[in-house]
């Protein structure tokens, strides 16, 4: 039985590949003129490998309001839906960052003293102990961990799993994703969601949220060795791998939310709709979780409400990898594995 | 009385605007009348795909060479010599800064689209196609300074002595300028005016591009004693599913496994050779062939081994185990109908079969024959495509010389009203057609107006 999103999304591709206009923009185009028809599956296999660039919209002779009424990134996006386990919006959002905060205020409270939160202090670890630290959020990463292994072997079943890979593929695939090759528009020029003329900004605030987040994960990756193997407890010194690494990492993350939410004002809504908030939920964590993560060590008033607050906000985080927005990288690297198979088999 | 123009340029297509930048960057203030809303700019443009540009070297993305001479002869071909040579010599040539000059203002180019690559060598195709090219060009115009009115419609002309005066649109608007550029398109869209030369067969037309290019602007100019070129039932014309809306339907609606088969008429009859010549060269009289047929129907018939082999309309096609079952289903005379198959298939010389080749597969002692690419047709399924005309641009057009002016009836040159585009394809195209070459006729006659402005 299939859902309203399917069956418009088998519409729109039909359409698409009688024209094909579109080829050169992304890796979608070529995709669907390789079959005529396409199942569940192989539909939402597409639908991820859309990068919601726009191009095929702005450039679309069937666009609303003619009548075909091709929207082609929608009909993507509406396909990309059901593969969340859950829509994970703004109320989903500000609940679970509201119990996060209050966790960690119980515990602060718990370890420290009802004055600890409001109270003048220097030293984290007075505050909560490192061990604390590390079991929630130890025990958050693997649940994490566990829910991608779930829902990523799932989704790899409905949409991949008859490809035959192989190193050099994913290796393909993988430079296609770090590079974000399917946001240049095809002439390298960039994206166009915004309107008409192409613009490299999403690509770029994309690339320096990334990075910033990947440096944040290496500062508390070295903090976690240098506790652990080194027996070299935090606080670091500002010329040390965690600090230099949590430094950078926070103020691109910063800087690369911030400039992707701005860009998130200027798409066009015909295109880019995110009406639970689900994705503006996740670019939020990631900035709020920068912003004040960088704020904390210069603080001493209320470092023990800030220190709640940023690590709830990071609880909010991971259950985002889990269950909300963030799971987009994922589905969509899978997408692009199996779209390099695809190209392969035919040139076999 | 608005007079702060130095140029009108009538018609928002690649044409109007190429002639509106070129005139733009040489100094002179242009206002582009535009008779779609915004949402429906850019006349045919936005349904085209690629033009044909000479060219002695490899042009990314296009391999090889297209020489003036073998451009020549093609057009030649195509058009049975019925092309003005000076004009031809002048567009084939100037053709070859076409993609140039577009890259420059924004129009990006790609490798064909899959199920194209005959014309890899000879044909530039525009990524995003043919409405990426008007956006670029638009917002280049824009950026120059070109005032833009959409919605720009009732156009009436003041022109004395061949001479443009000034212009009203809009309930009363009126606007004057040293020169008018006429890039309005053909008549297409005009069933009315179709129907003079086509009778009734023209209410059985299909519009493929934009329901605004009635002709308004092309009846004003022959009307005030410009220049007739081209006859008022020549056209690009193509079969395309008959199934398709009125207006606008474009390339999707059109149907491209024609030399994989057969094509018959209400009665079942085959009534032209399938395999002539290479589809970008054949294609664009289809329409006009299913036209002259009896109520305007035919059928194109192909069995299970032209699966895979054609890029697929939009529309499901009529489908059978057998061709008595088929010629049911689209309600033709089943008797008819097997006799066609079994003559055709009887006649089938066998070969080697090769689409991209003028390959050996052809028929004997059949008539019409079938050239190439004739294989019998006894695979089931068996798919039929109901065909109509559809019509994409008319031939009947302005006169204009090597600078794009129009030619008065005497011949001699108006001295400021040009044509680019549509309304003077006629003066190169007397019929016939090669896949890319509208979009090179507007591209070269928009500079040459352009610079001549």
């Amino acid at each position: 039985m299939k859902t309203a999103a399917n069956l418009e999304a088998l519409r729109v591709t039909k359409i698409c590949n009688a024209c094909r206009y579109c080829e050169g923009h992304c890796a979608v185009f070529p995709a669907i003129s390789r079959q005529l028809t396409f199942d569940e599956g192989e539909m939402e296999q597409l639908a991820h490998l859309c990068h919601q660039c726009g191009a095929c919209y702005q450039h679309c002779q069937y666009a609303p309001p003619h009548e075909f009424a091709v929207n082609f990134p929608r009909a993507m996006a509406d396909v990309r839906e059901a593969s969340y386990p859950t829509v994970a919006g703004t109320r989903f959002t500000v609940i679970s960052t509201i119990a996060g905060i209050l966790l960690f205020a119980s515990l602060v409270t718990l370890h420290a003293g009802p004055g600890a939160l409001i109270g003048d202090t220097l030293d984290f670890y007075s505050l909560l102990p490192h061990y604390v630290m590390a079991a929630t959020f130890g025990g958050a990463a693997l649940l994490v961990l566990a829910a991608w292994w779930f829902i990523l072997s799932a989704y790899w079943r409905r949409t991949g799993s008859y490809r035959r890979l192989t190193p050099g593929l994913l290796v393909r695939a993988v430079d296609d994703a770090v590079r974000l090759k399917n946001l240049g528009g095809g002439h390298g020029d960039g994206c166009y969601a915004s309107g008409e003329q192409p613009s490299l900004a999403r690509r770029r605030f994309h690339h320096l949220t990334v990075f910033g987040f990947l440096l944040c994960f290496l500062a508390t990756g070295t903090g976690t060795f240098y506790h652990f193997a080194l027996d070299f407890p935090a606080p670091y010194g500002l010329v040390s791998l965690p600090k230099l690494f949590g430094m950078t990492g926070g103020i691109a993350l910063l800087a690369g939310t911030t400039g992707l939410l701005r860009v998130r004002t200027g798409l066009d809504p015909a295109i880019a709709a995110d009406p639970a908030g689900a994705t503006a939920s996740l670019t939020w964590l990631l900035l709020l979780t920068a912003l004040t993560g960088l704020i904390l060590p210069f603080v001493t008033t209320g470092k023990g409400l800030l220190l709640a607050v940023h690590l709830g906000i990071v609880m909010a985080l991971f259950i985002n990898f889990a269950l909300g927005r963030f799971l987009h990288g994922l589905f969509r690297l899978l997408a692009l594995v199996t779209d390099r198979a695809g190209q392969e088999a035919v040139c076999r | 009385m608005n007079t702060a123009s130095d140029v009108i340029v009538v018609g928002g297509g690649h044409a109007g605007l190429t002639a509106a930048i070129t005139a733009a960057e040489r100094g002179r203030r242009v206002h582009l009348l535009e008779a779609a809303p915004r949402h429906m700019r850019g006349g045919n443009s936005r349904h085209t795909r690629n033009l044909r540009p000479m060219h002695d070297s490899p042009v990314p993305p296009m391999e090889g060479i297209y020489s003036f001479d073998e451009y020549l002869a093609d057009l030649i071909g195509v058009t049975g010599g019925k092309t003005d040579p000076a004009l031809a010599d002048l567009l084939l040539k100037k053709s070859a800064s076409s993609i140039e000059w577009l890259s420059a203002h924004g129009v990006r180019f790609q490798p064909p689209l899959s199920g194209t690559l005959q014309l890899g060598r000879t044909n530039a195709f525009f990524l995003g196609g043919g409405k990426a090219l008007v956006n670029a060009l638009y917002h280049c115009a824009e950026n120059l300074g070109v005032t833009i009115e959409y919605d720009a419609r009732d156009i009436t002309l003041r022109i004395r002595d061949g001479s443009f005066e000034e212009l009203t649109y809009n309930d009363g608007n009126r606007l004057s300028a040293r020169t008018l550029i006429a890039a309005s398109g053909g008549f297409e869209a005009n069933l009315d005016w179709l129907g003079e030369s086509w009778g009734s067969a023209a209410a059985n037309f299909l519009v493929r591009g934009t329901p605004y290019n009635r002709g308004t602007i092309l009846k004003q100019l022959l009307d005030a004693g410009m220049q007739q070129v081209g006859e008022a039932d020549q056209c690009h014309a193509v079969a395309i599913d008959g199934r398709a809306p009125r207006y606008d339907g474009g390339i999707v609606t059109r149907v491209d496994c024609l030399p994989l088969g057969i094509v018959v008429n209400r009665d079942g009859q085959r009534f032209h050779d399938e395999g002539e010549d290479f589809w970008p060269k054949r294609y664009a009289i289809w329409g006009r062939l299913v036209a002259a047929q009896e109520d305007q129907v035919a059928w194109t018939i192909i069995d299970s081994k032209a699966d895979g082999l054609f890029m697929p309309p939009v529309f499901e096609p009529e489908s059978a185990g057998s061709i008595r079952d088929l010629a049911a289903k689209i309600r033709i005379n089943a008797e008819n109908l097997q006799k066609t198959i079994d003559e055709f298939n009887a006649a089938v010389i066998p070969g080697a079969f090769d689409r991209e080749a003028l390959d050996d597969c052809r028929t004997g002692g059949l008539e019409p024959a079938k050239s190439h690419w004739a294989r019998p047709i006894d695979k089931p399924p068996f798919r039929a495509y109901r065909l109509k005309p559809g019509i994409t641009f008319t031939y009947l057009g302005i006169g204009v010389d090597e600078k794009a002016r129009a030619l008065r009836q005497d011949g001699q040159a108006s001295d400021n009203i040009l044509a680019a585009g549509e309304i003077m394809a006629g003066n190169i195209l007397g019929e016939g057609y090669l896949a890319g070459i509208g979009m090179t006729i507007g591209s070269v006659f928009g500079r040459i107006a352009g610079e001549n402005a």
